[in-house]
Protein backbone atom coordinates (compact mmCIF):
# COMPACT_ATOMS: atom_id res chain seq x y z
CA UNK A 1 0.00 0.00 0.00
CA UNK A 2 1.34 3.05 -0.80
CA UNK A 3 2.22 5.93 2.30
CA UNK A 4 -1.33 7.51 3.29
CA UNK A 5 -1.47 11.33 3.75
CA UNK A 6 -4.04 11.01 6.27
CA UNK A 7 -5.54 8.53 8.84
CA UNK A 8 -9.10 8.15 9.99
CA UNK A 9 -10.15 5.67 12.68
CA UNK A 10 -13.72 4.81 12.45
CA UNK A 11 -16.15 5.24 9.07
CA UNK A 12 -18.20 7.30 11.64
CA UNK A 13 -15.86 9.75 11.60
CA UNK A 14 -16.44 12.82 9.94
CA UNK A 15 -12.52 14.32 10.44
CA UNK A 16 -9.14 12.64 9.67
CA UNK A 17 -5.66 13.38 10.81
CA UNK A 18 -3.04 14.73 8.39
CA UNK A 19 0.28 12.34 9.52
CA UNK A 20 2.90 13.82 7.21
CA UNK A 21 5.08 17.20 7.26
CA UNK A 22 4.52 19.82 5.31
CA UNK A 23 1.15 19.03 3.44
CA UNK A 24 0.37 21.63 1.08
CA UNK A 25 -3.24 23.10 -0.01
CA UNK A 26 -4.56 21.11 -3.36
CA UNK A 27 -2.93 17.25 -2.20
CA UNK A 28 -4.35 14.97 -3.02
CA UNK A 29 -4.40 13.23 -0.38
CA UNK A 30 -4.80 8.74 0.18
CA UNK A 31 -7.07 8.27 2.98
CA UNK A 32 -6.75 5.35 5.18
CA UNK A 33 -9.44 4.05 7.68
CA UNK A 34 -7.64 1.92 10.27
CA UNK A 35 -10.69 -0.02 11.27
CA UNK A 36 -10.50 -1.89 8.16
CA UNK A 37 -7.52 -0.48 6.02
CA UNK A 38 -10.19 0.75 3.11
CA UNK A 39 -9.14 4.24 1.71
CA UNK A 40 -10.35 6.94 -0.38
CA UNK A 41 -8.93 10.29 -1.63
CA UNK A 42 -9.56 13.76 -0.82
CA UNK A 43 -8.05 17.09 -1.53
CA UNK A 44 -6.18 19.37 1.40
CA UNK A 45 -8.06 22.56 1.09
CA UNK A 46 -5.54 24.28 2.86
CA UNK A 47 -1.51 23.83 4.50
CA UNK A 48 -2.18 21.49 7.06
CA UNK A 49 0.67 20.65 9.94
CA UNK A 50 1.97 16.92 11.02
CA UNK A 51 -1.40 15.86 13.34
CA UNK A 52 -3.78 18.39 12.43
CA UNK A 53 -7.49 17.54 11.45
CA UNK A 54 -9.16 17.60 8.25
CA UNK A 55 -13.03 17.55 7.57
CA UNK A 56 -14.14 14.36 5.77
CA UNK A 57 -17.47 16.63 4.72
CA UNK A 58 -18.50 19.59 4.62
CA UNK A 59 -19.78 20.81 8.07
CA UNK A 60 -21.89 23.67 9.57
CA UNK A 61 -21.23 25.20 12.97
CA UNK A 62 -23.49 23.53 15.70
CA UNK A 63 -22.41 20.24 14.10
CA UNK A 64 -20.72 17.31 16.67
CA UNK A 65 -17.46 16.37 15.33
CA UNK A 66 -16.94 12.64 15.45
CA UNK A 67 -13.72 10.82 15.77
CA UNK A 68 -13.05 6.98 17.13
CA UNK A 69 -16.78 7.03 16.53
CA UNK A 70 -17.32 9.01 19.39
CA UNK A 71 -18.34 13.10 20.02
CA UNK A 72 -15.03 14.92 20.42
CA UNK A 73 -16.85 18.65 20.26
CA UNK A 74 -19.26 21.11 18.54
CA UNK A 75 -18.18 23.30 15.25
CA UNK A 76 -18.31 26.69 16.06
CA UNK A 77 -18.03 27.85 12.27
CA UNK A 78 -18.79 26.21 9.14
CA UNK A 79 -15.55 24.23 7.47
CA UNK A 80 -15.93 22.85 3.71
CA UNK A 81 -14.80 19.14 3.32
CA UNK A 82 -10.41 18.97 2.86
CA UNK A 83 -10.84 22.01 5.12
CA UNK A 84 -8.37 22.42 8.26
CA UNK A 85 -10.23 21.30 12.01
CA UNK A 86 -8.92 22.64 14.88
CA UNK A 87 -9.40 25.58 17.71
CA UNK A 88 -10.56 27.68 15.03
CA UNK A 89 -13.73 26.20 14.02
CA UNK A 90 -13.94 22.72 16.77
CA UNK A 91 -14.57 23.54 20.41
CA UNK A 92 -14.93 20.91 23.59
CA UNK A 93 -18.77 20.17 25.10
CA UNK A 94 -17.26 19.90 28.29
CA UNK A 95 -15.16 23.35 29.48
CA UNK B 1 5.86 -13.37 17.39
CA UNK B 2 3.88 -15.38 19.66
CA UNK B 3 2.19 -14.74 22.84
CA UNK B 4 5.66 -14.50 25.57
CA UNK B 5 4.58 -14.29 29.17
CA UNK B 6 6.64 -17.03 30.01
CA UNK B 7 9.56 -15.35 28.48
CA UNK B 8 12.87 -15.20 31.02
CA UNK B 9 14.31 -11.50 32.20
CA UNK B 10 17.06 -10.78 34.50
CA UNK B 11 16.13 -9.62 37.72
CA UNK B 12 16.40 -8.55 41.17
CA UNK B 13 14.45 -10.33 43.40
CA UNK B 14 13.93 -8.71 46.59
CA UNK B 15 13.24 -9.86 50.08
CA UNK B 16 9.58 -9.70 50.27
CA UNK B 17 9.43 -11.57 46.24
CA UNK B 18 9.06 -8.43 44.28
CA UNK B 19 11.26 -8.20 41.39
CA UNK B 20 13.33 -5.27 40.86
CA UNK B 21 14.93 -4.31 37.02
CA UNK B 22 17.10 -1.76 39.20
CA UNK B 23 19.50 -1.67 41.94
CA UNK B 24 19.42 1.69 43.40
CA UNK B 25 20.63 3.17 46.59
CA UNK B 26 18.51 6.16 47.72
CA UNK B 27 18.99 8.68 50.06
CA UNK B 28 15.42 10.11 50.65
CA UNK B 29 14.45 13.52 52.46
CA UNK B 30 11.34 13.06 54.54
CA UNK B 31 11.23 16.65 54.01
CA UNK B 32 12.79 19.83 51.96
CA UNK B 33 14.95 21.39 54.59
CA UNK B 34 16.41 17.54 54.36
CA UNK B 35 17.25 17.95 50.79
CA UNK B 36 20.97 19.57 51.09
CA UNK B 37 21.92 16.81 53.95
CA UNK B 38 20.30 14.46 51.68
CA UNK B 39 22.67 15.54 48.25
CA UNK B 40 25.80 16.08 50.96
CA UNK B 41 25.67 12.03 51.08
CA UNK B 42 24.85 11.07 47.57
CA UNK B 43 27.86 13.78 46.70
CA UNK B 44 30.08 12.17 49.61
CA UNK B 45 29.21 8.15 48.67
CA UNK B 46 29.74 7.37 44.89
CA UNK B 47 26.73 4.85 43.71
CA UNK B 48 23.95 6.40 45.92
CA UNK B 49 21.34 8.75 44.98
CA UNK B 50 19.36 11.79 46.53
CA UNK B 51 15.39 12.08 45.72
CA UNK B 52 15.62 15.93 46.61
CA UNK B 53 11.48 17.38 46.97
CA UNK B 54 9.42 20.58 47.80
CA UNK B 55 7.78 18.99 50.31
CA UNK B 56 6.99 17.22 53.82
CA UNK B 57 6.37 19.95 56.45
CA UNK B 58 3.59 21.21 58.17
CA UNK B 59 1.12 18.57 56.15
CA UNK B 60 -1.66 17.44 57.76
CA UNK B 61 -4.53 15.26 57.25
CA UNK B 62 -5.50 13.18 54.08
CA UNK B 63 -2.22 15.40 52.01
CA UNK B 64 -0.01 14.29 55.28
CA UNK B 65 -1.18 10.53 54.41
CA UNK B 66 -0.15 10.39 50.96
CA UNK B 67 3.41 12.38 51.70
CA UNK B 68 3.75 8.89 53.98
CA UNK B 69 2.45 6.75 51.67
CA UNK B 70 4.53 8.18 48.77
CA UNK B 71 8.02 8.17 50.62
CA UNK B 72 7.90 4.53 52.11
CA UNK B 73 6.08 3.77 48.53
CA UNK B 74 9.32 4.83 46.93
CA UNK B 75 11.58 3.43 49.35
CA UNK B 76 9.60 0.17 49.17
CA UNK B 77 9.51 0.16 45.40
CA UNK B 78 11.75 -3.08 44.65
CA UNK B 79 13.86 -1.22 42.09
CA UNK B 80 15.43 0.38 45.25
CA UNK B 81 17.72 -2.49 46.85
CA UNK B 82 18.53 -0.26 50.31
CA UNK B 83 17.61 3.18 51.50
CA UNK B 84 18.64 6.01 53.68
CA UNK B 85 16.12 8.68 54.97
CA UNK B 86 16.96 11.70 56.28
CA UNK B 87 14.82 14.10 58.11
CA UNK B 88 15.01 17.04 60.28
CA UNK B 89 13.48 15.22 63.48
CA UNK B 90 13.73 11.54 64.23
CA UNK B 91 9.42 11.16 64.71
CA UNK B 92 8.29 11.03 60.88
CA UNK B 93 11.94 10.17 59.69
CA UNK B 94 11.50 6.75 62.02
CA UNK B 95 7.62 6.24 60.55
CA UNK B 96 9.10 6.41 57.14
CA UNK B 97 11.82 4.05 57.87
CA UNK B 98 9.48 1.76 59.94
CA UNK B 99 7.31 1.55 56.50
CA UNK B 100 9.93 0.58 54.47
CA UNK B 101 11.88 -1.60 56.76
CA UNK B 102 8.45 -4.13 56.13
CA UNK B 103 9.88 -4.52 52.81
CA UNK B 104 12.57 -6.73 54.90
CA UNK B 105 15.39 -4.08 52.85
CA UNK B 106 18.57 -2.53 54.49
CA UNK B 107 17.10 1.15 55.58
CA UNK B 108 18.46 3.58 58.00
CA UNK B 109 17.22 6.72 59.41
CA UNK B 110 19.04 10.06 60.41
CA UNK B 111 17.61 13.09 61.70
CA UNK B 112 19.17 16.92 61.90
CA UNK B 113 18.44 18.32 65.11
CA UNK B 114 21.03 18.10 67.58
CA UNK B 115 23.21 17.20 65.17
CA UNK B 116 23.41 19.41 62.36
CA UNK B 117 23.99 19.12 58.79
CA UNK B 118 28.06 17.63 59.10
CA UNK B 119 27.78 15.32 61.69
CA UNK B 120 24.21 13.97 59.47
CA UNK B 121 25.84 13.50 56.71
CA UNK B 122 29.21 11.87 57.97
CA UNK B 123 26.69 9.24 59.96
CA UNK B 124 24.70 8.64 57.03
CA UNK B 125 27.39 8.42 54.61
CA UNK B 126 29.24 5.64 56.69
CA UNK B 127 25.80 3.95 56.38
CA UNK B 128 25.13 4.45 52.44
CA UNK B 129 28.85 3.39 51.88
CA UNK B 130 27.86 -0.39 53.60
CA UNK B 131 24.84 -0.60 51.69
CA UNK B 132 26.43 0.43 48.51
CA UNK B 133 28.87 -2.30 48.70
CA UNK B 134 26.51 -4.59 49.66
CA UNK B 135 24.11 -3.66 47.07
CA UNK B 136 26.84 -4.25 44.89
CA UNK B 137 27.33 -7.64 45.24
CA UNK B 138 23.67 -8.41 44.41
CA UNK B 139 23.10 -10.73 41.16
CA UNK B 140 20.17 -10.66 38.84
CA UNK B 141 18.69 -14.05 38.46
CA UNK B 142 16.00 -15.84 35.80
CA UNK B 143 12.82 -14.28 36.65
CA UNK B 144 9.28 -14.92 34.89
CA UNK B 145 8.32 -11.22 32.76
CA UNK B 146 5.04 -11.87 34.26
CA UNK B 147 6.23 -10.90 37.04
CA UNK B 148 6.81 -7.59 36.42
CA UNK B 149 4.50 -4.71 37.30
CA UNK B 150 4.07 -2.08 34.19
CA UNK B 151 2.70 1.03 34.15
CA UNK B 152 1.47 3.67 31.78
CA UNK B 153 0.58 7.06 31.43
CA UNK B 154 1.20 9.34 28.11
CA UNK B 155 2.45 12.70 27.79
CA UNK B 156 2.50 16.05 25.23
CA UNK B 157 0.23 13.67 23.33
CA UNK B 158 -1.17 14.75 20.16
CA UNK B 159 -3.36 12.76 17.57
CA UNK B 160 -0.55 10.13 16.56
CA UNK B 161 -0.50 8.98 20.19
CA UNK B 162 -4.17 8.08 19.58
CA UNK B 163 -3.16 6.04 16.39
CA UNK B 164 -0.24 4.37 17.27
CA UNK B 165 1.81 5.20 20.69
CA UNK B 166 -0.92 4.52 22.68
CA UNK B 167 -2.52 1.62 21.30
CA UNK B 168 0.91 0.09 21.24
CA UNK B 169 0.94 0.04 25.06
CA UNK B 170 -2.77 -1.23 24.41
CA UNK B 171 -1.61 -4.11 22.84
CA UNK B 172 1.11 -5.11 25.01
CA UNK B 173 -1.11 -4.90 28.13
CA UNK B 174 -3.90 -6.89 26.11
CA UNK B 175 -0.88 -9.70 25.58
CA UNK B 176 0.97 -9.54 29.38
CA UNK B 177 -1.90 -8.66 31.53
CA UNK B 178 -3.80 -11.98 30.81
CA UNK B 179 -0.04 -13.73 31.45
CA UNK B 180 0.06 -11.91 34.98
CA UNK B 181 1.61 -8.76 35.39
CA UNK B 182 0.06 -6.23 37.32
CA UNK B 183 -0.72 -2.83 34.87
CA UNK B 184 -1.90 0.57 36.20
CA UNK B 185 -3.21 3.71 34.47
CA UNK B 186 -4.39 6.15 36.03
CA UNK B 187 -4.27 10.57 34.91
CA UNK B 188 -8.51 11.16 36.45
CA UNK B 189 -8.93 14.97 34.83
CA UNK B 190 -7.63 13.23 31.39
CA UNK B 191 -10.80 10.72 31.01
CA UNK B 192 -12.60 13.62 30.83
CA UNK B 193 -14.76 13.59 27.43
CA UNK B 194 -13.83 9.37 27.88
CA UNK B 195 -15.17 8.53 31.28
CA UNK B 196 -18.58 6.76 29.52
CA UNK B 197 -16.06 4.38 27.92
CA UNK B 198 -13.92 3.96 30.89
CA UNK B 199 -16.45 3.28 33.31
CA UNK B 200 -17.48 0.42 30.93
CA UNK B 201 -13.88 -0.97 31.00
CA UNK B 202 -14.15 -1.83 34.96
CA UNK B 203 -14.25 -5.67 35.45
CA UNK B 204 -17.87 -5.33 37.25
CA UNK B 205 -20.67 -2.73 37.51
CA UNK B 206 -19.62 -2.34 41.00
CA UNK B 207 -15.55 -1.21 40.32
CA UNK B 208 -16.83 1.05 37.12
CA UNK B 209 -19.10 2.85 39.86
CA UNK B 210 -16.63 3.19 42.01
CA UNK B 211 -14.35 4.63 39.11
CA UNK B 212 -17.32 6.77 38.26
CA UNK B 213 -17.80 8.41 41.59
CA UNK B 214 -13.74 9.08 41.99
CA UNK B 215 -13.40 10.47 38.88
CA UNK B 216 -16.88 13.04 39.36
CA UNK B 217 -15.12 14.20 43.19
CA UNK B 218 -12.13 15.14 41.19
CA UNK B 219 -14.33 17.24 38.57
CA UNK B 220 -16.69 18.84 41.43
CA UNK B 221 -13.66 19.44 44.22
CA UNK B 222 -11.02 20.44 42.37
CA UNK B 223 -11.99 21.23 38.73
CA UNK B 224 -15.48 23.09 39.45
CA UNK B 225 -13.89 24.84 42.44
CA UNK B 226 -10.78 26.21 41.36
CA UNK B 227 -11.45 26.94 37.66
CA UNK B 228 -10.94 30.27 36.58
CA UNK B 229 -11.19 29.91 32.63
CA UNK B 230 -12.82 26.98 30.43
CA UNK B 231 -9.23 25.30 31.02
CA UNK B 232 -8.91 25.24 26.87
CA UNK B 233 -5.20 25.50 27.38
CA UNK B 234 -5.05 23.21 30.39
CA UNK B 235 -6.60 20.51 28.92
CA UNK B 236 -5.54 20.11 25.99
CA UNK B 237 -2.09 21.60 27.07
CA UNK B 238 -0.33 24.29 24.58
CA UNK B 239 1.85 21.12 23.31
CA UNK B 240 -1.38 19.14 22.49
CA UNK B 241 -3.05 21.67 20.78
CA UNK B 242 0.29 22.35 18.46
CA UNK B 243 0.35 18.45 18.15
CA UNK B 244 -2.81 19.01 16.49
CA UNK B 245 -5.67 18.12 19.48
CA UNK B 246 -8.60 20.39 19.51
CA UNK B 247 -10.56 19.27 22.73
CA UNK B 248 -10.34 16.99 25.81
CA UNK B 249 -12.80 14.48 24.63
CA UNK B 250 -10.36 13.96 21.66
CA UNK B 251 -7.85 13.63 23.86
CA UNK B 252 -9.07 11.58 26.64
CA UNK B 253 -10.31 9.04 23.86
CA UNK B 254 -6.60 8.72 22.79
CA UNK B 255 -5.69 8.39 26.22
CA UNK B 256 -7.58 5.33 26.46
CA UNK B 257 -6.41 3.55 23.65
CA UNK B 258 -3.67 2.68 26.24
CA UNK B 259 -5.65 -0.07 27.50
CA UNK B 260 -6.05 -1.76 24.94
CA UNK B 261 -8.94 -3.96 23.56
CA UNK B 262 -9.97 -6.57 26.53
CA UNK B 263 -8.49 -5.50 29.33
CA UNK B 264 -10.55 -4.82 32.26
CA UNK B 265 -9.43 -2.85 35.38
CA UNK B 266 -10.05 -4.68 38.42
CA UNK B 267 -9.43 -2.61 41.28
CA UNK B 268 -9.17 1.39 41.71
CA UNK B 269 -6.02 2.57 43.50
CA UNK B 270 -5.52 5.80 45.86
CA UNK B 271 -2.80 7.94 44.78
CA UNK B 272 0.80 6.28 45.87
CA UNK B 273 -1.45 3.24 47.22
CA UNK B 274 0.31 -0.19 46.60
CA UNK B 275 -2.46 -2.63 44.37
CA UNK B 276 -3.95 -5.49 46.90
CA UNK B 277 -6.23 -7.33 44.33
CA UNK B 278 -3.97 -9.34 42.92
CA UNK B 279 -2.83 -9.20 38.74
CA UNK B 280 -4.36 -7.34 36.74
CA UNK B 281 -5.08 -3.93 35.59
CA UNK B 282 -5.44 -0.90 38.10
CA UNK B 283 -6.85 2.57 38.06
CA UNK B 284 -5.10 5.25 40.01
CA UNK B 285 -6.33 8.34 40.87
CA UNK B 286 -3.84 10.97 39.62
CA UNK B 287 -2.53 14.41 38.10
CA UNK B 288 -1.82 14.06 34.17
CA UNK B 289 1.36 16.02 34.89
CA UNK B 290 3.23 13.24 34.41
CA UNK B 291 6.12 13.62 36.70
CA UNK B 292 3.41 13.33 39.63
CA UNK B 293 1.83 10.62 37.85
CA UNK B 294 5.14 8.70 37.46
CA UNK B 295 6.31 9.34 40.84
CA UNK B 296 2.73 8.08 42.27
CA UNK B 297 2.87 4.76 40.04
CA UNK B 298 6.52 4.54 41.65
CA UNK B 299 5.47 4.93 44.77
CA UNK B 300 2.41 2.52 44.19
CA UNK B 301 5.57 -0.27 43.43
CA UNK B 302 5.70 -0.44 39.37
CA UNK B 303 9.41 -1.04 38.21
CA UNK B 304 9.02 -0.28 34.56
CA UNK B 305 6.66 2.80 33.42
CA UNK B 306 5.71 2.79 29.61
CA UNK B 307 5.20 5.79 28.38
CA UNK B 308 3.82 7.31 24.78
CA UNK B 309 4.49 10.78 23.64
CA UNK B 310 3.09 12.68 20.68
CA UNK B 311 5.15 16.09 20.06
CA UNK B 312 7.96 14.57 22.64
CA UNK B 313 7.70 14.49 26.29
CA UNK B 314 11.24 14.18 27.81
CA UNK B 315 10.21 13.27 31.34
CA UNK B 316 12.24 10.51 33.74
CA UNK B 317 11.87 8.93 37.10
CA UNK B 318 14.62 8.70 39.55
CA UNK B 319 14.05 4.95 40.57
CA UNK B 320 11.43 3.56 37.78
CA UNK B 321 13.25 3.19 33.82
CA UNK B 322 10.33 5.50 31.72
CA UNK B 323 10.03 3.72 28.00
CA UNK B 324 9.37 6.59 25.47
CA UNK B 325 7.02 5.11 22.64
CA UNK B 326 6.17 8.01 19.78
CA UNK B 327 4.93 7.51 16.84
CA UNK B 328 5.25 10.90 15.56
CA UNK B 329 7.87 10.70 12.71
CA UNK B 330 8.72 14.90 13.13
CA UNK B 331 9.41 13.82 17.01
CA UNK B 332 11.75 10.77 15.53
CA UNK B 333 13.31 13.34 13.70
CA UNK B 334 14.08 16.03 15.67
CA UNK B 335 13.92 14.33 19.33
CA UNK B 336 15.47 10.97 18.60
CA UNK B 337 17.87 11.21 21.89
CA UNK B 338 14.29 10.65 23.52
CA UNK B 339 12.58 7.85 21.48
CA UNK B 340 13.63 4.69 23.15
CA UNK B 341 10.26 2.94 20.64
CA UNK B 342 9.56 4.58 17.11
CA UNK B 343 6.40 3.24 15.97
CA UNK B 344 6.04 5.86 13.41
CA UNK B 345 5.66 2.60 10.89
CA UNK B 346 2.15 2.47 12.09
CA UNK B 347 1.16 5.71 10.41
CA UNK B 348 2.92 4.56 7.20
CA UNK B 349 0.97 1.40 7.26
CA UNK B 350 4.33 -0.21 7.31
CA UNK B 351 3.56 -1.83 11.06
CA UNK B 352 0.72 -3.34 12.65
CA UNK B 353 -0.34 -2.35 16.09
CA UNK B 354 0.41 -5.86 16.49
CA UNK B 355 3.85 -6.02 15.40
CA UNK B 356 4.25 -2.75 17.61
CA UNK B 357 2.89 -4.29 21.04
CA UNK B 358 5.60 -7.04 20.57
CA UNK B 359 8.14 -4.59 19.45
CA UNK B 360 7.19 -2.70 23.17
CA UNK B 361 7.27 -6.14 25.05
CA UNK B 362 10.61 -6.53 23.73
CA UNK B 363 11.43 -3.75 24.97
CA UNK B 364 10.20 -3.84 28.18
CA UNK B 365 12.02 -7.03 28.69
CA UNK B 366 15.49 -5.68 27.61
CA UNK B 367 14.99 -2.28 29.71
CA UNK B 368 13.84 -4.98 32.65
CA UNK B 369 17.47 -7.06 31.66
CA UNK B 370 19.50 -3.72 32.35
CA UNK B 371 18.75 -1.54 29.44
CA UNK B 372 19.18 2.12 30.23
CA UNK B 373 15.89 4.17 28.70
CA UNK B 374 16.95 7.50 27.03
CA UNK B 375 15.50 9.15 29.53
CA UNK B 376 18.15 7.23 32.10
CA UNK B 377 20.63 7.90 29.66
CA UNK B 378 20.12 11.49 29.68
CA UNK B 379 19.59 12.05 33.85
CA UNK B 380 16.16 12.61 33.85
CA UNK B 381 15.02 12.38 37.50
CA UNK B 382 12.28 14.47 38.06
CA UNK B 383 10.75 12.86 41.52
CA UNK B 384 7.53 15.29 42.18
CA UNK B 385 5.29 14.48 45.15
CA UNK B 386 1.44 15.52 44.59
CA UNK B 387 0.05 17.75 47.06
CA UNK B 388 -3.72 18.15 48.02
CA UNK B 389 -4.42 20.98 49.56
CA UNK B 390 -2.20 23.84 51.14
CA UNK B 391 -0.16 23.12 54.55
CA UNK B 392 -0.90 24.79 57.91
Amino acid sequence: MSIPQCLVHEHKDNVGVVVVEGLKAGTDMLCVVTADNSSFHLTAKSDVPIGHKVALADLKAGDTAVKYGEDIGRFVADVEKGGHVHVQNLKTKRW
Amino acid sequence: MALNGNQKIMAYRRENGRVGVRNHVIVLPVDDISNAACEGVANNIKGTMALPHAYGRLQFGEDLDLHFRTMIGTGSNPNVAACIVIGIEPGWTNRIVEGIAKTGKPVAGFSIEQNGDLKTIMDASRKAKEFVHWATELQREECDISELWVSTKCGESDTTTGLGSCPTVGNMYDKLIPEGIYGCFGETSEITGAEHICKARAASPEVGERWYRMWKAYQDDVIEAHKVDDLSESQPTKGNIEGGLTTIEEKALGNLEKIGRECRYIDILEPAEAPKSGPGLYFMDSSSAAAECVTLMAAGGYVIHTFPTGQGNVIGNPIVPVIKITANPRTVRTMSEHVDLDVSGILRREMTIDQAGDALIDMVARTANGRNTAAEALGHREFVMTKLYRSA
